[in-house]
């Protein structure tokens, strides 16, 4: 019988008991999460902020394409990289098929165009409002981009936090890029999907209370930081 | 000061990722199907013949279509599926340059357990099809080509029905999946027997059909070929497909039971 009590406790067993099997689905989905998020980022920011800044032809067209491609369905990311890195396909003999490089390239082109639109939103706004000052500091705009970031930097949080969002969820690519397999590209949503799959709707939905505990976890240090650094700054 | 942090944390991931993936080398990617995965199967006998070379398996578990796909364009380094006609002609075509019995269990139909179409008392599956053909009852089709949807194609041809109308429901899904579905909308459906016996929401379903000839569902293992795919993992993938037909492979095969119930019977030649 599927109740709500028997996917808590279920969860509970599964942490209490440390499996060590759980543990590496944890700490691989973690990783992979966490390093797209950190690799888009170094992308992200610095091309929304030049799209905030820059006028040049076709600045539309991208923007509109970048806000567009936050709507990008998983599975056509992951079906993308598959072909790309397929050994029948271009990248084929890097041989990354099916391993966590993999998963982390599909989750970056995911996660990519959400901070790139959310970070030219957050800093054309501050633009904005000090145009004149940066101006009369005889700033180039290649200048204004690290200032700008600085200043919009609790608002970039949480855009890089909506992109956090997006890859720790997201399940179709990398199944399709990862194939799932256990101990080595195994992570916390493609384990739902396996459960799922196996009619072990218990275990499914504890692994799910655990994903959701875990992002719940990190959104709060995120937070915790960030008012932390607020109330220095006065 | 916090780039340089960040540098390092990215450094950190990066270094624990390739240390992942570094940590077996020898390895070989198995395109295999979600039946035998879910079944539990693998976890079962891959340790077996990880202890006896050194050599882990990588499964991944996708339905008999895609498996031909991935091993066609290269990404797997060996196949074991179940659609004899298919593997023929994977032979055939060039892309194996060997195939081998490996073992067999049978498909069964699934239903409600009152049975609406009445194909509990059918002499043989054709029977059985047309029942529910006939009485238009819900039935849910896997339609993804993997191959017990294949099989069960093959089952309406020989009926001489051709499955359409309301009743006839492709989901597009796995077994598991599908299996979920029709216990939701309490439809029949056709399930290889290892995935429904291992399967945990089964709900109102009950089995209702097993036992025709024609029923019976062959796994076979290929051996990609080196000369179109040079860089697979040959040596490595040739000891895994001679294990599973050898006597300590069939053996782990035949040791394995859910509920005391044997799933999968080895037949290797």
């Amino acid at each position: 019988m599927l109740t709500s009590d028997n996917a808590f406790s279920t969860a509970l067993t599964l942490i209490l008991g440390m499996d060590s099997a759980l543990i590496s689905i944890v700490a691989l989905s973690l990783q992979v999460s966490l390093m797209a998020v950190v690799i888009a980022s170094l992308i992200a920011l610095p091309l929304g902020a030049a799209l905030a800044l820059w006028r040049f032809p076709g600045r539309n067209v991208m923007i509109v394409a970048l806000n567009a491609l936050m709507g990008l369905p998983p599975v056509v990311a992951g079906l993308c990289v598959y072909l790309l890195l397929s050994r029948a396909g271009p990248l084929g003999e890097w041989g990354l098929l099916f391993t966590p490089t993999a998963m982390v390239i599909a989750q970056v082109i995911l996660v990519m165009p959400i901070i790139a639109a959310l970070t030219r939103q957050q800093v054309e706004a501050l633009h904005g409002e000090y145009a004149e000052q940066l101006n009369s500091l005889g700033l180039t705009r290649l200048r204004m981009i690290p200032t700008l970031l600085w200043d919009a930097r609790f608002g970039l949080l949480t855009v890089i936090l909506a992109g956090f969002g997006r890859a720790s969820a997201e399940v179709g690519a990398v199944m399709i890029v990862g194939g799932n397999i256990d101990g080595v590209t195994r992570v916390m949503t493609t384990s739902i999907v396996l459960e799922t799959s196996k009619g072990n709707l218990p275990m499914a939905l504890g692994l799910g209370i655990i994903l959701l505990a875990l992002v719940t976890m990190i959104n709060a240090i995120a937070h915790i930081i960030g008012e932390t650094a607020k109330r220095r700054l006065g | 000061m916090n780039k340089t942090r960040a540098f390092i944390f990215a450094g950190s991931l990066g270094l624990t990722i390739s240390s992942t993936l570094m940590a077996a080398d020898d390895y070989i990617t198995l395109a295999s199907t979600t039946s035998t995965e879910n079944s539990g199967l693998f976890d079962a006998i891959i340790p077996a013949f990880s202890k006896e070379t050194g050599i882990d398996v990588r499964v991944v578990a996708v339905g008999t279509g895609q498996a031909f796909e991935i091993g066609r364009r290269g990404d797997a380094d060996s196949l074991l599926v179940h659609d004899t006609a298919g593997e023929e002609q994977f032979v055939a075509d060039g892309y194996a340059t060997e195939r081998q019995n490996v073992m067999y269990n049978d498909f069964v139909i699934v239903g409600p357990s009152n049975d609406p179409a009445g194909i509990r008392d059918s002499e043989t599956v054709t029977d059985a099809m047309q029942r529910i053909a006939e009485s238009e009852s819900p039935f849910a089709s896997r339609g993804d080509d993997s191959g017990t949807n294949r099989a069960e194609l093959r089952l309406w041809e020989d009926a001489d029905i051709t499955p359409q109308g309301e009743w006839y429901r492709e989901l597009g899904s796995g077994m598991g999946p599908t299996l979920n579905t029709a216990a939701g909308m309490d439809a029949y459906t056709f399930t290889d027997r290892a995935t429904w016996v291992a399967f945990d929401n089964p709900q109102d379903l009950t089995l209702l059909f097993e036992g025709d000839e024609a029923l019976f569902n062959q796994y076979g293992s290929l051996l990609l070929s080196a000369e179109r795919h040079p860089h697979l993992k040959h040596d490595l993938a040739a000891q895994w497909h001679e294990w599973l037909v050898s006597d300590e492979g069939q053996q782990a095969i035949a040791d394995y039971e859910v509920d005391g119930q044997q799933l999968f019977f080895p037949n290797a030649e």
